[in-house]
């Protein structure tokens, strides 16, 4: 066991079984799972991913690129860390050769995103994060404190209780505060635009299989902060050298945490191999608690009291030697080290070791300044970039600044709390600091990237700079001998950086190594001017579904229906999706025996029922705007390619407009009620895009036209009753209107009581027949639709879906905007000149009419198709082609079919397309090719039904 | 993401707006007159500059209003918030 | 240090080809020469390596602002498919296809071309009429191209969730076996190794600052590593070509716009194909290392920031958990934006300009990798003849005033 007898944060009352690698084991509540692991003497955990070596634990936290692992139990989960894993009950995990699973069941785990508004977002909740919130809330601020780790105390954790009393008496007064929110286990992982902070809060993953199922596993935090303080602290680099990366070698600062906070000895004979200060207090707690310890440190200059330190308690000192490589099979077993001078290794000996602590300097964290467009500047004395630059409403503070000392972290925490709530408008009085032991002198660190090589490195033993990504210094130095003088070109030609850890402990270092390696005799290339690939959010990686949150399954998009889709659901439609809408697509009977009509038969069906004697359609999605203001016809006049101000109060005019490039946009029809009120229909899919376009151009380019836009979609219901006995059917439940032609006649409106509910009625036709479309309020809908079902069922009236109306339509060769266009179609390409007004001198897309390429003869057309063979029906989308030769592709296209249907009336199949020329070629005869048939079709006008119009007026 | 100064409402985030491309560029008095060339001017071609630049957003999920604003297009600072119908404010970069 | 010679790796990470040992000369700008090409992106590269390779043109620079591909071409989702509606599209595209499919051999690099197939699925009735229209199209146009219904989408690509209950079911794809992925800085790699190897000089950290004209003709470019002549000037700067194009007074009609992307941690292989959705805004493949490579929705406004919104992410997630629940766990690993030069029709400029011996390549939006070999064969051809080649001649400038527009977008071919 390596768990020592006392100490740690873990909760020793509180056992907690898990498996690794198919072996049982046992941690406590308050490890995580590499602590736990460390402490049942597991050291390798993960395997290379290119190599295939053993691989251990190298960090404590996030910045780990090793310990990869994937979670089987409670649900599979790749690719975490062993580091951020907080040990639960019955954790089953396993190490990872680089590569992760995904499970193939379903997650039913729920996640969510929460919206905050904060003035002073503080992130990292160590010393200094600490400081800098106390500070802020004292003043009164609104403040979020978040930290990644379950506890607050960053680094001080680590500390052998180090402000211990101070953290626990900061944390409760941030806890009572109403103002203060504070989020423990979540990671700000990206910093957006105008303080907005993104981070991911770990809810319910620690309970494992206990975590409660209504609960949000993750939630994300979506935080709009005013003034944003950076607390991030700062990742420990190693320092590179031959098989550097045997299971038990780990970063200083990590053997620490594992001692002090998890009471997990990592080893009894420790070399801590340094090039700076910061380690000797890994050292010192580590040979207090036992382990013989031998410190190496590259600088010959070194610290004194800890020197002193280390004498007293027999820690062995080399000064001015490195490790320049390590022996084990598996788990390091010794350290080669020799002494180092002017740049190079002496002679090697061995010291024999189970664990080998590295520190090569700090990296400030500076992902997130970095984001936030933050400037880097180079620390050559750190050997680390550090904000370099001020950004609006963002301050650094602690290590993530660079600043390495507790007393000035504290203090430049509560100067970066007062400067945030300064410009807040808030006064404050820094609290006074927690009182500290002095704090030694320190010496310079050392800046040394890699120990120099023999330069065999073509044997096993490799200098590892980005261990999961398996590259090494020979791959940074071929990458430099191949031309490439670009941080970038040398991340992505060794791949460095691009791992699960993101480069956070390797990155700098291949800067360092690149820098040296491109400098000759003549010519310095410095580091700065290198500088570094850049900090892309995320910080720490998030799982797909947390930032899909609940917007999926039925909430993925809204879902529209209309007033009448209980009936349409109990009546057994089959719906299509038209936009957000469910609209009824066709109504399928089920005949005696149970067998259910297929959509042929329905539809063939609906259409001969509707043409022979009456059937209905809910047409309430189409798009409904109400236009009002005394300029509201010189308005329309001006969007719709024909006149609207000549339409009299009580008539009903047809419309199209088009855009700016004279394509045809959207079409409907436009209905006066008074002399300052319009109400337009749109297609069902337009709707939304066209009272945008109306919109902008009454705002922004005619904003002295008196004229108001209300989508009243919604508020109406909209009943097409359609067919030769129409008429009967409303009258029989209009009992007081008038329904003669000459009283009201096509393409006017009537208001009028329809079976007791107030309605306007509207004698328009997208069938041909004659037709009332019935509009209520939308209260009063499904009360109307059930009132004409029931009078219709003398004359045998049939509800009707998409599919019929469009066979309706097309029978009649009117275009759908969307289906029989493509944006590529003027309203003449549709044969409807006739839309266009000569008399306007302008509206929307005139001006693109004559412009060289709408002049010509052989644009595209919408014709009629008739298969020679009416039986056989045309694909939509079949192309059409004169000739049916194939055999030299390509083959030039004339158009294709937009439309195709069986017909009832014309007792066959019939199709719309746009033809090249098509006006032109009526009565020719050509091809249409679908998926690799030829199809013999003629050319006719679109209009195949009652040409004459006979049946409009019933 | 991006928050917003409707010169209406206040500031609001991104998700709210549309965004409406190149302010100022006026509907021609008299399209018929243009030649093909300045008519697609107006049509097709929009200013795409990178530092700042005057553009047109509405308040879609808000109080529907089309407004001006100046946008650094290369650091998405907005430099200046302003009414249509209002000159173009001189902003400082 | 002596030169690495690796071992036999033996891991799932191991089967990625080497690199060569050399890639580039790093020259100082001449004081002359006969072309220069500005942008060092994947188009701009190939244009120099097809001025060497098929005009004989070698006294040529290639000049990039930063370092070479680190636009658009380091930062797309390396998609390759040719199956466009509009033959002029298709002819382009189609060429390109078919240089990606000898590519390899002909710069003697690794670029990992796999042709696993790309599908665009079809959520709504009017998907599947312009799907199957695009299909025919293709077809008569020599591209291969298939409608699959739902239950062969599964087959090419089981972990796409085809049941009809969910907010917008499959209603069946485009297939385009042909279709498939690369790997984007092999490629770019490729090209820039190749025309070094002809001579041609690749200087980075070389932004143009002005154009010098004379008489209506461009006779030299000034950058901030000095003046240099030249008898002809290629632009290829995809998002900044505006910027570029205002230093001769010439407006172009397009905006740049951010456009995110994302990529997931390694996994197991899982996804075999390319899967794209236009209807809910996904595009996911699975690269050749493991990891998700996926790309989201055209940010709305103009921006050079190469950032986005991250709604635009979150929306893409929704979308892509929507098409493969099992992406549940994946992890998101690391987002960017690149900047995308949209044109009002969604297809590109190429060709001649206004001035005499500038020429114009831009307007890709996000088309711009899977063109990168035949827009680089017909930009070169362009260049060297004064004379668009036949596949770039209908992608003119002044389409926008007559009004021949190749309008993709309309016509519903995803983009992407």
């Amino acid at each position: 066991m390596t768990r020592v007898a006392a100490g740690g944060r873990i909760d020793r009352n509180t056992e907690l079984a898990f498996t690794f690698d198919g072996k049982a084991y046992r941690g406590y509540a308050g490890d995580t799972l590499a602590s736990a692991l460390l402490a049942n003497g597991v050291h390798q955990v993960a395997t290379s991913i290119c190599y295939g070596r053993p691989r251990g634990i190298m960090a404590a936290g996030v910045e780990d690129a090793n310990a990869l692992v994937q979670i089987e139990t409670p649900f599979p989960e790749p690719m975490l860390t062993a580091t951020t894993v907080e040990l639960y009950d019955g954790l089953v995990a396993r190490g990872l050769q680089g590569q992760g699973r995904l499970a193939d069941l379903p997650d039913q785990a729920r996640y969510d995103a929460m919206h905050e508004h904060c003035d002073v977002l503080v992130v990292g909740a160590g010393p200094s994060g600490l400081m800098s919130a106390l500070t802020a809330a004292r003043a009164g601020a609104r403040v979020v404190l978040l930290d990644d780790q379950p506890e607050l105390g960053g680094s001080l954790l680590a500390s052998r209780n180090q402000l211990a009393e101070w953290v626990s008496a900061v944390t409760s007064e941030l806890n009572s505060l109403a103002t203060v929110r504070v989020l423990r286990r979540t990671t700000a992982f990206g910093y957006y635009d105008d303080g907005f902070v993104l981070a991911l809060e770990k809810r319910t993953d620690h309970l494992g299989a206990a975590a409660p199922p209504a609960a949000a596993r993750q939630r994300i935090w979506r935080i709009r902060a005013r003034q944003v303080i950076l607390a991030t602290g700062a990742h420990e680099r190693p320092v590179v050298f031959a098989d550097n990366d045997r299971p038990g070698i780990m970063l200083a600062g990590a053997g620490r945490a594992y001692l002090n906070r998890y009471g997990v000895l990592g080893g009894n004979r420790v070399v801590v191999f340094t090039t700076n200060d910061s380690a000797y207090t890994a050292a010192l707690d580590l040979a207090d608690a036992g382990a013989a310890v031998t410190v190496v440190d590259a600088r010959t200059e070194i610290p004194q009291h800890p020197a002193a330190e280390c004498a007293r308690r027999g820690v062995a000192l080399k000064a001015g030697h490195v490790v320049t490589g390590t022996s084990g099979n598996g788990r390091v077993t010794g350290a080669h080290i020799a002494p180092y001078a002017d740049g190079k290794a002496g002679a090697r000996q061995g010291i024999g070791c189970d664990l080998l602590l590295v520190s090569g300097g700090w990296n400030p964290t500076v992902h997130l300044f970095s984001q936030a467009r933050g400037k880097l500047r180079y620390d050559e004395s750190l050997g680390a970039f550090v904000p370099g630059s001020s950004v609006k409403a963002v301050r650094v503070a602690g290590s993530a600044a660079g600043v390495f000392t507790l007393s000035g972290c504290l203090s430049g925490a509560a100067d970066a709390a007062v400067a945030a709530l300064q410009e807040l408008g808030l006064s404050s009085a820094p609290p006074a600091l927690p009182s500290l032991d002095a704090e030694p002198e320190t010496t310079p660190g050392l800046v040394l990237w890699a120990v120099p090589d023999k330069g065999d490195e073509s044997g096993p033993c490799r200098r590892f700079v980005d261990f999961q990504r398996d590259s090494t210094v020979a791959d940074i130095l071929r990458a430099t001998g191949a031309g490439l003088t670009s941080v970038e070109h040398v991340k992505r030609y060794t791949t460095i950086g691009t791992a699960h850890d993101q480069g956070k402990t390797s990155g700098m270092i291949a800067s360092g190594i690149m820098a040296e390696a491109l400098s000759t005799d003549k010519h310095q290339v410095e580091v700065a001017s290198l500088g570094t690939t850049t900090f892309r959010p995320p910080y720490a990686s998030v799982a797909f579904a947390a930032l899909a949150g609940r917007d999926r399954g039925e909430i993925f998009d809204p879902v529209r229906v209309t007033e009448i889709h209980p009936w349409h659901l109990e009546h057994g439609a089959v719906f299509e999706n038209v936009g957000q809408w469910k609209r009824p697509r066709y109504y399928p009977q089920r005949s005696a025996a149970g067998s259910i009509e297929d959509i042929d038969t329905a539809v063939l069906r609906e259409c001969r029922t509707t043409r022979e004697s009456v059937g209905m359609m809910d047409g309430s999605t189409l798009g409904k705007i109400n236009v009002q203001g005394s300029d509201a016809g010189e308005f329309l006049d001006r969007l719709y390619t024909n006149l609207m101000s000549t339409l009299k109060p009580g008539f009903i005019r047809y419309g199209a407009m088009c855009g700016m490039d004279g394509m045809i946009i959207d079409d409907g029809t436009v209905a006066r009620v008074s002399d300052t009120e319009f109400v337009l229909t749109t297609t069902t899919g337009n709707a939304a895009m066209i009272l945008d376009w109306m919109e902008e151009f009454a705002q922004t380019e005619w904003p002295e036209l008196r004229v108001n836009l209300t989508s009243v979609t919604e508020q109406w219901v909209t009943i097409a009753l359609v067919g030769p006995r129409s008429r009967d059917v409303l009258a029989s439940v209009a009992a007081e209107l008038d329904l003669s032609n000459e009283a009201f006649g096509f393409m006017t409106w009537r208001d009028a009581s329809v079976a007791g509910i107030e309605a306007r009625i509207c004698r328009i036709s997208f069938s041909g027949e004659l037709a009332y479309e019935l509009n209520v309020n939308a209260w009063d809908g499904l009360a109307l639709w059930e009132a004409l079902i029931e009078a219709g069922k003398p004359y045998g009236i049939t509800p009707y879906g998409t599919e019929t109306m469009h066979v309706l339509r097309a029978e009649k060769g009117y275009p759908i905007i969307g289906q029989d266009t493509d944006g590529t179609v003027t309203p003449q390409d549709l044969g409807m000149g006739w839309v266009v007004s000569k008399k306007k001198l302008d509206f929307i897309g005139k001006r693109s009419f004559s412009r060289a390429e709408n002049q010509r003869p052989d644009r595209k057309q919408l014709v009629g198709l008739l298969p020679v063979d009416r039986t056989v029906l045309l694909d939509e989308g079949a192309q059409v082609l004169a000739t049916a030769d194939l055999s030299q592709l390509p083959v030039p296209m004339l158009g294709h079919v937009t439309s195709s249907y069986r017909s009832a009336a014309l007792d066959g199949t019939f199709a719309l397309a746009l033809v090249r020329a098509g006006r032109e070629r009526i009565g020719q005869r050509l091809h249409a090719w679908q998926d690799g048939e030829l199809v013999s079709v003629t050319v006719t006008d679109p209009v195949l039904y009652d040409k004459e119009g006979a049946r409009r007026d019933g | 993401m991006q928050l917003i100064r409707c010169p209406w409402c206040g500031s609001r985030e991104e998700v709210e707006f549309h965004y409406g491309g190149q302010a100022h560029v006026s509907y021609p008095e008299n399209p018929a007159e243009l030649s093909d060339a300045e008519w697609a001017r107006y049509v097709f071609f929009r200013a795409n500059p990178r530092g700042p630049l005057a553009e047109r957003w509405v308040h879609a999920a808000g109080c529907r209003r089309w407004f001006n604003a100046v946008r650094d297009t290369s650091t998405h600072e907005l430099l200046a918030v302003y009414r249509i119908g209002e000159p173009q404010p001189e902003v400082a970069r | 240090m002596t030169e690495n010679v690796r071992p036999l790796p033996s891991g799932p990470g191991a089967d990625l080809p080497e690199h060569p040992k050399f890639l580039w000369r790093n020259p100082d700008p001449k004081p002359s020469y006969d072309v220069v090409i500005v942008g060092g992106g994947g188009h701009g590269l190939a244009t120099a390596y097809y001025l060497a390779k098929n005009h004989g043109i070698t006294n040529v620079a290639v000049l990039e602002k930063g370092w070479l591909a680190g636009g658009n071409m380091a930062r797309n989702t390396t998609i390759i498919r040719s199956n466009y509606l509009w033959d002029e599209s298709s002819g382009i595209y189609e060429h390109s296809l078919k240089l990606w499919e000898g590519l390899e051999e002909d710069l003697g690099y690794p670029i990992l071309f796999s042709q696993r197939g790309v599908l665009n699925l079809a959520h709504s009735l009017q998907d599947v009429r312009d799907s199957v229209r695009r299909v025919n199209a293709n077809r008569l146009n020599g591209i291969d191209a298939e409608w699959v219904d739902p239950a062969q989408v599964k087959e090419l690509c089981p972990i796409v969730n085809i049941s009809p209950d969910v907010r917008y079911p499959v209603l069946g794809a485009t297939y385009q076996p042909r279709a498939g992925i690369a790997k984007h800085d092999y490629v770019a790699w490729g090209f820039a190794r190749g025309a070094n190897e002809y001579g041609i000089d690749l200087i980075q950290n070389c932004e143009v600052t002005g154009i010098d004209v004379v008489g209506g003709k461009v006779v030299g470019l000034q950058t901030t590593r000095g003046r240099i002549a030249t008898g002809k000037v290629a632009l290829a700067a995809a998002g900044h070509s505006s910027v570029l194009a205002s230093m001769v007074g010439l407006s172009l009609p397009i905006q740049s716009h951010p456009l995110q992307a994302l990529v997931s941690e390694l996994l197991e292989p899982i996804h075999p194909t390319v899967v794209m959705s236009n209807a809910v805004h996904v595009y996911v493949s699975q690269a050749h290392k493991g990891e998700l490579v996926m790309g989201a929705g055209i940010d709305s406004y103009n921006g050079y920031g190469q950032r986005g919104a991250f709604h635009i992410i979150e929306r893409q997630m929704s979308a892509a958990l929507e098409l493969f629940p099992v992406f549940a766990r994946a992890h998101l690993l690391r987002s960017w934006a690149g900047i995308v030069d949209t044109t009002p029709d969604a297809s590109p400029i190429v060709g001649l300009t206004p001035i005499e011996n500038l020429y114009l390549n831009c307007g890709w939006g996000t088309g711009g990798f899977k063109a990168t070999p035949g827009v680089g064969w017909c930009f070169a051809h362009t260049v060297a003849h004064d004379q668009a080649h036949p596949y770039n001649a209908p992608f003119t400038l002044d389409r926008f005033t007559t009004g021949a527009l190749v309008d993709e977008h309309g016509a519903a071919a995803v983009a992407h």
